[in-house]
């Protein structure tokens, strides 16, 4: 058991290529219960690559993830149970009701009572009286709460978000952040990629920018957006 | 082992709600058997060959291009929305992972071979008699090996564009010896042999069996883990 | 240019010198086995396509395919991009070799047997392992990603050299045969040292042939690895 204030996250010496690409070269990064870190970075920087590494749907080519102490390797199933994921994809079955994907995540993730916490998460993206429907039934802004529902079924203290705002109206938008900020507790971790540091710049406690596979820049968030908009300038031209 | 297998039927219970609520695959699959059926009936100079020795070569051809048909929906599924990322991001290993699949897989291919063989009875008049508990044994060992390897397959040309098409390819060559057993193991059948005339083609069909359901549940994380 | 471009291009030279060298080698064979070889009795003159049939198939059969298939399991294991590689040129020899003995196996075939194709079981074979080659590489050609595209060649490499048994077995039960070596046998059961010492050159030739052939396609594939190397980076 690691001690209280040992880090959630411990990535090592990440490097991952496709082919000629170098898509993570040599990224170091400790991310602590309590952090939200928000991680930048022009297209192609790697952000999302870093993200599904340390999420453990791609393994490192060089380098290592632990998470809460345990090395995330096809070999140790359990090393990814903290872990939940929320993509601009929604992950959902279209042929399956929102109940029954949560049910389904549910007996993945060996919940005691699958039904009832799908019940319950529903509830709180005010999705219940839709669980007997199809996820194409529903509308851009209640699929992207059904998807939510979903990541958050196993209460995953590692969270990590890639792009979430995409396709987002205002309302929506403003509503994911709510949630964000609630489920910003003592416990949990998050990393959220985006395009535009104002979606989520006040929810974080740390900032990173990828460039070019490595950190252009990594430290704590600064309290002005707009002066960091310049820093993230000079850094992303490299 | 519990789990992994509570794993698996989640699964595959998963895999087989889903088809049965569409049907587009095991429907695709059956009509394809029947017309397969019907061809052979027109192709072939009723006196110049007796149905009952070509029978066996019919009915195996068949099930094995019906079943590259039925197998093909096994991932293509998870493409939609990103959902396989769900069941590789789980605390799930990737051994029940296959699992799962694979027991989805063999549910839909037992399936149309189960519409497939009434067909076939009907269509070439056959009187299978005394034959027919020898030839779903038959029918089932040989499904457990290819299905063991379609599995795999599946998976890897789920990422490539033409799916469909690269599946047979590379899969047919594999079903051909459980194929020759088959058959060599039909025919004795259908003219009314004992089963124990027939046990060194069940045998080889075992053997086909264990060594690529073992291989396959080995190289199935090779495939799925990026 | 860069060192990767360097290596493959001495790669391509000593491949393009051994393949050269090999292809002499086989003259030289013919040569042999048509001047200095006594004719078989039976077969007369088509007999003479036995020295380059049977060194084909056994490289193919026992060198190249298993080859391949050691080298993507070892991929599997230690993910090196050389090793892939490796079973990638090792296939396309293979496949090479294959299309020779299908190609001679008729010619041979015709004279004796009267028809251009039998369902022997060697010839069977190679059939099988050349439809199995074949997938393999339309597998590689239809995927993008280089690490998708290795993992996957070495899966299926593994799987297809487990298969070729149960194609042996499957194929002489078909048959009506009991299961026999496929290891070449010379047609009658003792050579006379001439042939046999043609039959051994051209086994030498053939694995000559395949060391510089595979050494070339490999050169060709670093080469190609390493231009989009220096255009992505």
């Amino acid at each position: 058991m690691p001690p209280a204030d040992a880090p959630l996250v411990e990535a090592r010496g990440l490097a991952r290529r496709y082919g000629p690409v170098h898509a993570l070269r040599g990224v170091d990064l400790d991310l602590h219960p309590g952090e939200v870190l928000l991680l930048l970075g022009p297209n192609g920087a790697g952000k999302s690559t870093l993200l599904r590494s340390l999420a453990g749907l791609l393994r490192p080519q060089a380098g290592s993830v632990m998470i809460a102490g345990r090395r995330l390797s096809g070999d140790d199933p359990d090393a990814r149970r903290p872990i939940g994921l929320l993509s601009h994809q929604s992950l959902l079955y279209d042929e399956l009701t929102l109940l029954e994907n949560l049910v389904l995540a549910g007996r993945l993730y060996d919940l005691p009572d699958p039904r009832g916490r799908a019940e319950t998460v529903l509830a709180r993206q005010a999705l219940l009286e839709r669980k007997d429907d199809r996820p194409r039934q529903l509308s851009r802004g209640m699929q992207q709460r059904a998807a939510i529902a979903r990541a958050l079924m196993h209460d995953p203290i590692l969270l990590l978000l890639d792009e979430p705002f995409t396709g987002l109206d205002a309302v929506a938008g403003d509503r994911l952040r709510a949630l964000l900020g609630e489920l910003r507790t003592a416990e949990r971790a998050m990393v959220i990629v985006t395009h535009h540091a104002s979606e989520a710049w006040d929810l974080a406690t740390r900032v990173g920018v990828l460039v070019g596979g490595r950190w252009g820049f990594l430290g704590p968030r600064p309290a002005d957006l707009a002066a960091f908009h310049l820093t993230y300038q000079e850094v992303a031209r490299g | 082992m519990g789990r992994a297998l509570r794993h698996a039927l989640a699964i595959a219970g998963k895999d087989l709600r889903m088809e049965l609520r569409t049907r587009t695959s095991l429907l695709s699959a059956a009509v394809f058997a029947a017309l397969v059926l019907m061809v052979f009936n027109f192709a072939r100079d009723p006196t110049a060959v007796a149905t009952v020795d070509l029978a066996p070569s019919i009915l195996w051809v068949t099930v094995t291009f019906a079943s590259v048909v039925a197998m093909n929906r096994a991932f293509t599924v998870e493409r939609e929305n990103g959902a396989f990322d769900g069941l590789l991001l789980a605390p799930v290993s990737r051994e029940s992972l296959y699992l799962g699949k694979y027991l989805a897989n063999l549910a839909f291919v037992l399936i149309v071979e189960a519409i497939t063989l009434p067909l076939f009875v009907l269509f070439f008049n056959l009187d299978l008699g005394g034959a027919l508990p020898g030839l779903l044994l038959t029918l089932l060992l040989a499904t457990i090996g290819f299905v063991a390897v379609g599995t795999v397959f599946s998976a890897m040309v789920a990422k490539t564009r033409f799916a469909e098409l690269m599946l047979p390819i590379l899969l047919l060559p594999f079903m051909v010896p459980p194929l020759i057993f088959a058959v060599k193991t039909t025919v004795p059948l259908f003219a009314g042999r004992p089963l124990s005339d027939v046990l060194p083609g069940l045998r080889f069909l075992a053997l086909y069996d264990v060594a690529f359901v073992t291989l396959s549940v080995l190289l199935f994380s090779a495939v799925v883990d990026e | 240019m860069t060192p990767d471009a360097a290596r493959a291009r001495s790669l391509m030279t000593r491949g393009v010198v051994l393949t050269v060298l090999a292809l002499i080698g086989q003259a030289a064979v013919m040569l042999l086995a048509i001047q200095f070889t006594p004719v078989e009795a039976r077969q007369g003159m088509a007999q003479k396509i036995f020295y380059v049939h049977v060194p084909a198939a056994v490289i193919a059969l026992w060198v190249a395919v298993p080859l391949t298939a050691f080298a993507g399991l070892l991929y599997l294991w230690l993910h090196d991009p050389r090793l892939d590689r490796f079973a990638a040129a090792s296939a396309e020899v293979a496949t090479v070799l294959c299309g020779i003995v299908l190609a001679t196996g008729p010619i041979w075939g015709k004279p004796i047997w009267g028809t251009w194709w039998t369902w022997d079981g060697r010839l069977t074979l190679t059939l099988f392992l050349f439809f199995l080659l074949l997938g393999y590489h339309t597998l590689r050609a239809a995927i993008r990603d280089p690490g998708d595209r290795a993992r996957f060649s070495a899966v299926l490499g593994v799987m297809g050299l487990v298969l070729v048994p149960f194609i042996h077995l499957s194929v002489y039960l078909w048959r009506g045969l009991h299961p026999q070596p496929v290891v070449l046998k010379p047609s009658a059961p003792s050579l006379p040292p001439e042939m046999l010492r043609t039959l051994l050159s051209g086994f030498a030739v053939a694995f000559l042939l395949y060391v510089g052939f595979v050494t070339l396609r490999y050169g060709i594939q670093l080469a190609r690895d390493a231009r989009e190397a220096a255009h992505a980076g």
